[in-house]
């Protein structure tokens, strides 16, 4: 056994590298925290990959010494007290002393803030239901991007429609699963602006991979204007283009499955698509918002995310899909 | 302590049971007995040493297989937005590798490696029940090969391996792939609990002379811990899938929350089964790395008795902790913190066994054999792996790495790491006791660390990529998340790993020559029995052993034996024969006459497979009639078995052991107690069900009175003509003893009529107040414990039907009476488990309502 395999070991050398690494692209990862929660936990991590890499050095320091020790170190070692001490009694103290904080860490969470905010998500195949509160108590819903006030502890009640899927933005907190007929609720805040991103962590069929969920933390005041907006039914077509683009998508039907607040598409099976427009992406992260991108997911949305529920929509000219994702874009 | 074989104490002077030379044909007679049928015949042998060797091979092919797929695997996910393998493909491939990494190969393995090698090493002439163990593994090999085959044909389960529902019931998994899955892997797991039901009892009863508690083997130990864990985990993910199976076929909502089933109830069974699985892989791993490491170092274990309490403890509380595969379920702040610190608790003893290993080493001069540094790798890769367990039993911890490549590093490090490598290990040390040559050291070695170095770059990095938010079971994923070096990198090790098993495999082809008469031999010195020179009944006679490692310490052991001066040197009655010992202190009790070769094993195997195969795609009717064939096999089968006495027999230094037995001291009753406890802990997996349906849908318990509850009285009758079938049992024991058969058969008649009725006024009485199974998760849960009781039923006319048979036949007798004690035995369960049933059935609605 060389020395060189043997340091490979080493999870210090491994979190080392994940830093590096991790460099590249903080979106989405569990080592560069964002909210308190998340802090927390990386916390917990650093501790147990310091006891961790304590406990495994030693086991390999033994195992050196017993193949190549002197012989006292090895009559030491080759004693049943060792084997009490090292194989019950350390194991014993370090596991107690790691439970004890992680049981304390658990009981020190925040109590619920009476001003948090509260936020429903609905786990569908392949999707999320983003489900707001406005002031007066009123529920509007969005999909796939969830926009919270930066600093502000905000509840999530977490639910599914269909299977299991969990809800998890690892550099905001842990994840939680969405479980059907079943409620669970996770806390979590972002310490500043930005945006984070998530993805289901149950495997929940099909295009599981491509289920992914944006967590965009605004500045309060912004964040209040936004749920404003986003509560108000959708602009009116201004453009000729977009009037077009309104009539066909009336006509063809798309309002069976979704909904756009102020005209008279009112499906819920689909995402509610009334500020289509002012999303990062499309189909649950999938794409890019952009008018290509929407005509190529109307027309062909299997090759882009195989075995989503929405079917292709090949009826519709070349130039009917750009008025069409012309409308669409135009809501926001 | 660091005695080592050189220096120890002079053995006491012997006293052979048998006097040299032996008579002329007493060997003959013993190799006539145990030949080997020739051709394709081999296809009817039952020898544990051909069965073992059948059975590791095919769990190796698996292991080939399903390593195959893990290569497509990390070739689909070497680059990001990867259109290798399409979704669906990839949603088969990776639910397929831990299925069948799981089902098929490492449960297997290791029970093959215990028929391979407890016979020998207990010094025993075969396991006690050779054709269970056959039935066993054909019908391992039949499914197992079937079940991969749906791979072929687009029909695999893309569920995932532990195939939660909702996603695997019908609504959202509408193909046959879930119910391959479930009838596949349920008649698997029943192969595995054949197969445990004989590790038991041959551990437990066929010792050599003198090989009590504190002189077992440690494998042996470890083999004996792994089975009677099989016994109470498996049967819960039996009802798991049953109840799943039944949800899919005909409606019955269990998991389904609109009709008061829930996901979660599938969670708790599949772990409660699924998180002593990982135990059951490990403790026979860590046992093979008990029985290597001494000889290795050439010195006995030290603390013997600290690593088999670590054992049985691991057993223990291994069945407690599966609730950490749910931490993230939003279940309450008191249950995660209780089943966290069970969790790090079981820690402890593997902490125990790695201290003992080193120890050992220390105490020794290790030998850097490729099995050695096999042994070094598991110890390096295992103990990682247990320290990234203690980190995701922390529940914070595991909110953020649960269902991420932080888990799937963990996992593969405690399984490949814990069982992977010591099965190598035991490739290479044991094959000299097996095959003409030894592995190849040169070989091994390369393999070694061609596999050790890269499972490292495979895996070690994953526990990055999994903190860098990649969760597990994506089949691609976006470029610019920073995932794209470290699954290169992964993809890389595995390849490497590949390389490593590709070099074992050529060994393997290339050295690897089974043999029954003229095997390398004790090539390493090592002390123990399956080391004496060995044909295909084992020692040519059967040691009396004093000490741990008898080769040690008994030098000329290996002569001796082969000379014929220790028990049993021949074939006194003419057939196959096992030496029967004690549980605790194996002093012999009975000569056992073991089944040679035979067809209806291997057939009944083949229509067992067939009958689960083809009611998966609903053919019924050729399932009923392969179902049919199956119980006429298995008759013709049991009706060879429970030959007569033909007196007693010597079996060398003047003892004199009888040829039947019957009560306690027979084998056969022992196996159908543990029998009865897989079917004991399945009904208690039932309660459980039962009750948990309760805690989450408390509204569809019915109120006392009202409809949808059988009144009292008819509960009162079920009960009691259940209780008047086993009195009758008790009246019918007593007229056997007394030897009047005919109103025997009249009152096994009467019992039967009793044991039927009571089972159709229950179901009736439940139909008669409107319950219908599919309406809610009550009545569901409900019909099922009346389903679960009318299998027993079913058994147990089965059995009146085999025993009455053989009283007619003049085959039972009130001395040659096992059938009749099996049978009472079953009955009297059958009527506790029912009584226990209708007492929750009808009373606990009373309770609560």
């Amino acid at each position: 056994m060389s020395v060189r395999s043997l340091r490979s070991w080493l999870p210090a050398a491994a979190f080392l590298a994940a830093l590096f690494l991790g460099g590249c692209d903080n979106r989405q990862t569990a080592l560069l925290a964002h909210g308190p929660e998340a802090d927390q936990i990386a916390a917990l991590a650093w501790l147990l990959f310091v006891v961790c890499a304590f406990i495994l050095t030693l086991v390999i320091a033994a195992l050196w010494l017993a193949m190549r020790g002197s012989p006292r170190a090895r009559a030491h070692l080759a004693a049943e007290r060792t084997v009490i001490g090292a194989g019950i009694i350390l194991p014993v103290v370090t596991l107690t002393g790691l439970l004890g904080y992680s049981t304390w860490m658990q009981a020190r969470a925040r109590a619920p803030a009476a001003d948090s905010e509260r936020i429903e998500v609905v786990g569908e195949q392949w999707w999320w239901r983003i489900l707001y509160t406005d002031r007066e108590g009123r529920q509007f819903s969005s999909a796939n991007e969830i926009r919270i006030p930066a600093g502000r502890s905000i509840d999530f009640t977490l639910r599914s429609a269909d299977v299991i899927h969990s809800f998890w933005i690892p550099s905001l907190a842990g994840k939680l699963d969405m479980i059907p007929g079943r409620a669970t609720r996770q806390r979590l805040a972002a310490h500043a602006p930005g945006v984070f991103r998530g993805q289901c962590a149950e495997y929940c069929g099909g295009p599981h991979a491509l289920m992914a969920v944006q967590v965009v933390a605004m500045p309060e005041t912004e964040f209040t204007a936004w749920r404003e907006r986003e509560a108000a039914p959708a602009r009116e077509p201004a453009t000729e283009a977009e009037h077009r683009g309104q009539r066909l998508f009336l006509s063809a039907g798309c309002g069976g499955c979704h909904a756009i607040r102020g005209t008279e598409a009112t499906g819920s099976i689909g995402p509610d698509l009334t500020h289509l427009g002012a999303r990062h992406s499309l189909a649950a992260g999938t794409l890019t918002m952009s008018a290509e991108n929407l005509t190529t997911f109307i027309s062909d949305g299997q090759r882009a995310k195989p075995g989503n529920l929405m079917p292709p929509f090949r009826i519709f000219a070349r130039q009917e899909l750009d008025d069409i994702a012309t409308y669409l874009l135009s809501l926001r | 302590m660091a005695d080592t074989v050189a220096d120890r104490p002079a053995p006491p002077a012997i006293e052979y049971p048998n006097a040299l030379p032996r008579p002329d044909g007493e060997l003959e007679q013993l190799r006539a007995a145990w030949t080997l049928p020739r051709g394709f015949r081999i296809l009817t042998a039952v020898n544990n040493t051909v069965i073992g060797y059948f059975y590791i091979g095919t769990a190796f092919l698996f292991f080939l297989l399903a390593g195959i797929l893990a290569l497509l695997i990390r070739a689909q996910l070497a680059v990001p937005g990867n259109t290798f393998l399409a979704p669906e493909t990839y949603n088969q491939i990776f639910t397929m590798h831990g299925t069948v990494m799981m089902f098929l190969f490492a449960v297997p393995a290791v029970e093959a490696m215990g028929i391979l090698l407890l016979p020998q090493m207990l010094g025993a002439r075969d396991l006690p029940f050779p054709r269970l163990g056959a039935f066993a593994f054909w019908a391992y090999f039949v499914g197992g090969l079937v079940f991969f085959g749906t791979l072929f044909f687009d029909l695999a389960p893309t569920g995932g391996w532990f195939m939660y529902p909702p996603l695997t019931g019908a609504r959202y998994s509408p193909g046959v792939g879930a119910d391959f899955w479930l009838l596949g892997i349920g008649f698997i797991e029943i192969s595995a609990i054949a197969g445990a039901i004989e590790i038991i009892i041959g551990v437990l009863r066929t010792r050599a002379p003198g090989m009590s508690f504190d002189k077992i083997p440690m494998f042996a130990w470890a083999m004996l811990v792994f089975a009677l864990m099989i016994v109470f985990a498996f049967p819960a993910i039996i009802l798991a899938t049953i109840m799943l199976e039944l949800e899919r076929a005909f409606g019955w909502p269990f998991f389904v929350p609109e009709k008061g089933g829930d996901a979660l109830l599938w969670q708790h069974l599949f772990w409660f089964f699924g998180h002593p699985e990982v135990y059951i892989i490990f403790l026979p791993a860590a046992g093979m790395v008990s029985m290597i490491v001494p000889t290795m170092a050439r010195t006995p274990l030290v603390a013997y008795p600290l690593v088999v309490t670590a054992l049985v403890a691991t057993g223990f509380f291994s069945f407690g902790l599966w609730v950490h595969h749910m931490f993230t379920t939003g279940i309450p702040q008191l249950s995660l913190a209780f089943f966290s610190a069970a969790s790090m608790a079981v820690a402890v003893p593997s902490g125990i066994q790695v201290f003992a290993w080193i120890a050992t080493i220390a105490a020794g001069r290790l030998r850097l054999t490729a099995a050695s540094l096999f042994v070094l790798g598991f110890l390096l890769i295992f103990t990682l792996g247990g320290l990234t367990g203690v980190m995701v039993a922390m529940v914070p911890f595991d909110f953020q790495v649960h269902d991420t490549y932080f888990v799937v590093a963990h996992f593969h490090y405690v399984l490949v790491g814990g069982m992977v490598f010591p099965l190598f290990a035991a490739f290479y040390y044991w094959a000299p006791a097996f095959s003409r040559r030894p592995l190849s050291e040169r070989l091994g070695k390369s393999a070694f660390w061609l596999m050790f170095t890269g499972f490292n770059v495979a895996f070690l990095p994953m526990h990055v990529t999994g903190l860098m938010g990649m969760p597990r079971r994506v089949y691609t994923y976006p470029a610019g998340m920073g995932w794209d070096n470290v699954n290169l990198i992964s993809t890389i090790g595995a390849f490497m790993l590949a390389c490593g098993v590709a070099v074992v495999l050529f060994d393997l082809f290339k050295n690897l020559r089974p043999t029954m008469t003229d095997q390398a031999g004790n090539i390493w010195n090592a002390g123990t029995l399956e080391w004496l020179p060995n044909e295909t009944f084992g020692a040519r006679s059967v040691p009396h052993v004093i000490s741990r490692e008898p080769l040690w310490d008994q030098p000329g052991l290996p002569d001796d034996v082969k000379g014929g001066r220790y028990y049993l040197a021949g074939a006194p009655t003419g057939r196959r024969e096992a030496l029967v010992t004690s549980p605790m202190d194996a002093v012999p009790q009975l000569v056992l006459r073991v089944p040679g070769p035979g067809w209806p094993p291997f057939l009944a195997a083949i229509f067992t497979a067939a009958f689960f195969l083809l009611l998966t795609v609903k053919l019924v009717t050729p399932a009923a009639a392969c179902g049919l064939a199956a119980v006429v096999l298995i008759f013709a089968w049991m009706w060879s078995n429970d030959a007569a006495s033909i007196g007693d027999v010597e079996i060398g230094g003047g003892i004199r052991l009888p040829t039947y037995v019957s009560g306690w001291p027979s084998p056969a009753l022992w196996a159908v107690a543990v029998l009865l406890m897989v079917a004991g802990s399945l009904y208690l997996s039932f309660v459980f069900s039962y009750l948990y349906l309760w805690i989450v849908s408390p509204h569809l318990w019915p109120k006392s009175p009202g409809p949808f509850l059988p009144h009292t009285g008819q509960g009162l009758i079920a009960a009691g003509l259940l209780a008047a079938s086993s009195a009758g049992m008790l009246v019918g024991r007593r007229l056997l003893s007394r030897g009047r058969m005919l109103p025997l058969l009249a009152v096994l008649g009467g019992s039967t009529v009793l044991l039927c009725c009571s089972l159709a006024v229950d179901l009736a009485a439940h139909w008669a107040s409107g319950l219908r199974p599919h309406a809610d998760a009550y009545a569901a849960a409900v019909f099922l414990a009346i389903f679960l009781q009318a299998q027993l039923v079913l058994s147990l006319v089965a059995m009146v039907v085999f025993v009455a048979a053989r009283l007619l036949t003049h085959k039972l007798d009130h001395v040659r009476r096992n059938g009749f004690d099996c049978l009472s035995l079953t009955w009297h369960y059958t009527t506790g488990q029912g009584l226990l049933g209708m007492l929750l059935i009808h009373g606990f609605p009373r309770l609560v309502g």
